[in-house]
């Protein structure tokens, strides 16, 4: 195992918004089929420290290793950036994000939004391309609406369809930040089921959630996060079912 | 049918100079406002400088003083240069600055503001989460401006490039003042001389009402192409 | 005040084109397009206010001849309706014997005319569409309260959707006042005849140009200044409490 590269590490992160340090350092190591369940109170840090994974956000303080390749950072007059965009794209393209809001491109039916970037990014022959998104469009239940536009769709169908958009990459990592926040509660089992049968075909999962049913049974790992630190981390049943931190037992106690 | 003195063929021919004056002017005013907005969005202060000193001072000077300043000023501006190219290195050239020409480069130029303002303006509606699947996705700026970006902006630029448009098409009568031969131009010339300037003053009026109509549906179309996949949840 | 002058003259001693006799030019210029612009303006927002309110009737022997007046006003340009009524009053038979000429011969009153017209078009669509803009609530709660369409309309809506219009009417201004410049095409000595003049007399473009331009510059920030105060005054309560 010690020979193939982890598909994603990242090492000591901070990240500060003006003089509001919100992650204090730190890190994480993502196995091939590992499904990691971020969790904490709005305001931990969770989904930023998500987004400093692919760089939507940019860290102050760090490293970040995609398949064993470190991305080059610089100090700019703007402050640190990278130092290779041309990285950072090639990064990007093998992590493939699962937004809140869904971000399904308004402008493209769901079948251009699956084979945008596969044609696009990656190069893929248009024909194979869409082949391999009806297929995937297929598999979130979504194959008949491969030709509406997302504002015709609800809520889960488009969040589906996002989940369709991120497989066509075939990402080493997924990265979810809330993918079921916005929905609508009847809504939400059709998404986390996608998720779940992800977990259980062996992809490598990031997952920021709220849902901890999901996070309990679906995991390999579960970190709570407080105040930009990690307050506490591990495999599910013991992080959900025994936390030692009070700060964790009051998070996960049953709300009214 | 109304008698125009044996005027309408040139009246016509004056229509087609207004439409050519119009769309080239378009054309340019498009590529100038589309740089303008981007210089206005860069982190680069002298761009972004550059870019608000043309557009305040356009839009708080009169088209016509600007369309004068051009055209007289502009002839005076490139003599020195030739001068200065025949004296200095010997280069004998000699350019005029034609009426059409000098039309089109003010219009565009004066438009190309108002045009930045609407793009500028367009760029920054575009919701930000479209933006940042395209980056997670590894989309490289250009693709991403090319794919989304620009699409995108569209949608939220037609109501104001048509508006633009509307206003512009009117302000292509100032050329006539500078001497071009638009079909203001030639209403004018024949009103004077038959003493009847309704006679000539209303086909105009009327010819501008057409082109402003037809331009209104093709903007209604280009807005409904760009509007493809908004507002229409079932 | 003669300390000035005389400062004045001394800095124009060495300038062929900034002499006296061409700054009283612009002088005149500057008064003549003021008073033009503000005639034309007041007249203008006069006429458009009851027509914005009859431009919204259910009659449509109302409504339609006010949609075509604006339509036309607004779909042509203000040159040319300048020239139809500059030329079209010239040219009627006879009106140079009679007492109307006394206005007419001067362009003035036509060019006031053409501008008064042509602003009063672009104001009644200006009001029309901010009175139709009225949120429906404001309007129900008038009605539950009791209102005829009569008080609803002076009391309610009419306060609410002028002060609204605020802003779009400011650019009118501005707009009117850069189209003041074409009143130079019919002999008309406002700001722009007069750099228009100087330019012809010293073959100087860029003297004469520039600076009427600086002097527009400075009149269009005036307005937009203006009208940011009574922005601010008259629309504070739409904005949000921060």
């Amino acid at each position: 195992m010690a020979d193939t590269p982890l598909p994603l590490e990242v090492r000591n992160l901070t990240k500060r918004f003006g003089d509001n340090e919100v992650l204090k350092g730190l890190s994480l190591q993502a196995h091939q089929g590992d499904v990691i369940s971020m969790i904490g109170a709005s305001g931990s840090g969770k989904s930023t420290f998500l987004r400093c994974m692919n760089l939507l956000e940019q860290p102050n303080e760090g490293e970040l290793i995609v398949h064993g390749e470190s991305v080059r950072f610089k100090e700019t007059r703007h402050g640190r950036e990278p130092a290779d965009w041309q990285q950072v794209v090639r990064m990007r393209a093998k992590l493939s994000m699962v937004f809140q809001s869904f971000n399904l491109w308004a402008h493209m039916t769901l079948l251009e939004n699956v084979i945008e970037a596969p044609i696009h990014v990656l190069k893929q022959p248009r024909k194979e391309a869409i082949e391999q998104g009806r297929a995937l469009l297929d598999r979130v239940g979504l194959l008949e609406r491969a030709d509406y536009y997302p504002a015709q769709m609800s809520g889960g169908q488009q969040q589906r369809g996002a989940i369709a958009r991120a497989l066509a990459m075939d990402p080493e990592v997924m990265l979810f930040d809330e993918p079921t926040s916005a929905l609508d509660p009847e809504l939400v089992g059709d998404v986390l089921k996608v998720m779940r049968d992800l977990a259980k075909e062996g992809r490598t999962m990031i997952v920021v959630t709220h849902e901890m049913a999901f996070a309990k049974d679906v995991s390999s790992q579960v970190i709570y996060l407080h105040q930009g630190l990690v307050e506490e981390a591990g495999p599910p049943a013991e992080v959900l079912g025994n936390p030692s931190s009070e700060r964790l037992k009051q998070f996960l106690a049953p709300k009214h | 049918m109304i008698d125009l003195h044996g005027y309408g063929p040139r009246l016509l021919e004056g229509a087609l100079v207004t439409i050519e004056l119009g769309v080239l002017s378009l054309i340019l005013a498009i590529i100038l406002g589309l740089l303008t907005a981007s210089a206005k969005m860069s982190r680069n202060r002298l761009l972004h400088g550059i870019g608000t000193l043309y557009t305040t001072i356009i839009r708080g000077v009169p088209d016509l003083v600007l369309m004068l300043l051009l055209f007289y000023g502009g002839q005076i501006g490139i003599n020195q240069v030739t001068d200065l190219l025949y004296y200095q290195f010997d280069i004998d050239i000699f350019i005029n600055i034609n009426a059409f020409v000098a039309g089109v480069v003010t219009i565009g130029l004066i438009f190309g503001a108002y045009m930045g303002e609407t793009f500028r303006g367009a760029f920054l509606a575009v919701d930000n989460g479209q933006i940042e699947a395209a980056r997670a996705y590894g989309m490289t700026e250009r693709l991403m401006l090319r794919r989304i970006r620009f699409p995108l902006m569209m949608r939220h630029a037609l109501p104001g490039l048509s508006n633009n448009w509307m206003v512009m098409l009117k302000t292509t009568a100032l050329v006539s003042i500078i001497g071009l031969v638009d079909m203001v131009r030639v209403a004018e010339e024949a009103a004077k001389a038959t003493h009847e300037p309704f006679t000539f003053m209303v086909p105009v009026a009327i010819i501008y009402l057409l082109i402003a109509s037809v331009s209104e549906w093709f903007f209604s179309r280009l807005q409904k192409r760009y509007n493809v996949g908004f507002g229409e949840a079932e | 005040m003669e300390q000035l002058f005389a400062w004045l003259s001394d800095a124009l001693a060495d300038n062929t084109v900034f002499n006296f006799n061409t700054l009283t030019f612009y002088g005149r210029g500057l008064v003549n397009t003021v008073q033009l612009v503000f005639l034309s303006l007041v007249i203008g927002l006069v006429l458009a206010v009851p027509l914005s309110i009859a431009r919204g009737s259910k009659h449509k022997w109302i409504k339609l001849p006010i949609f075509f007046y604006t339509y036309v006003f607004r779909g042509t340009p203000l040159l040319v309706q300048l020239y139809m009524i500059y030329y079209g009053v010239v040219f009627i038979d006879g009106i140079q014997d009679t007492w109307l000429w006394y206005f007419l011969k001067e362009p003035f009153y036509p060019a006031l005319a053409a501008f008064t017209l042509n602003t009063a078009a672009y104001t009644t669509e200006i009001f029309h569409g901010a009175i139709k803009a009225t949120a429906k609530g404001e309007i129900e709660a008038a009605r539950a309260y009791g209102m005829s369409h009569r008080l609803m309309m002076r009391r309610i809506i009419i306060p609410s959707a002028f002060r609204r219009a605020l802003p779009a009417y400011g650019n009118e201004v501005i707009f009117m006042l850069h189209a003041s410049a074409i009143a130079s095409v019919v002999t008309i000595m406002d700001l722009t005849g007069a750099a228009r003049f100087v330019y012809a007399r010293y073959y100087a473009p860029f003297d004469a140009f520039l600076f009427v331009a600086a002097i527009y510059l400075c009149l269009t920030f005036a307005i937009l200044y203006l009208f940011r105060y009574l922005e601010k005054r008259l629309l504070a309560h739409l904005r949000p409490v921060s």
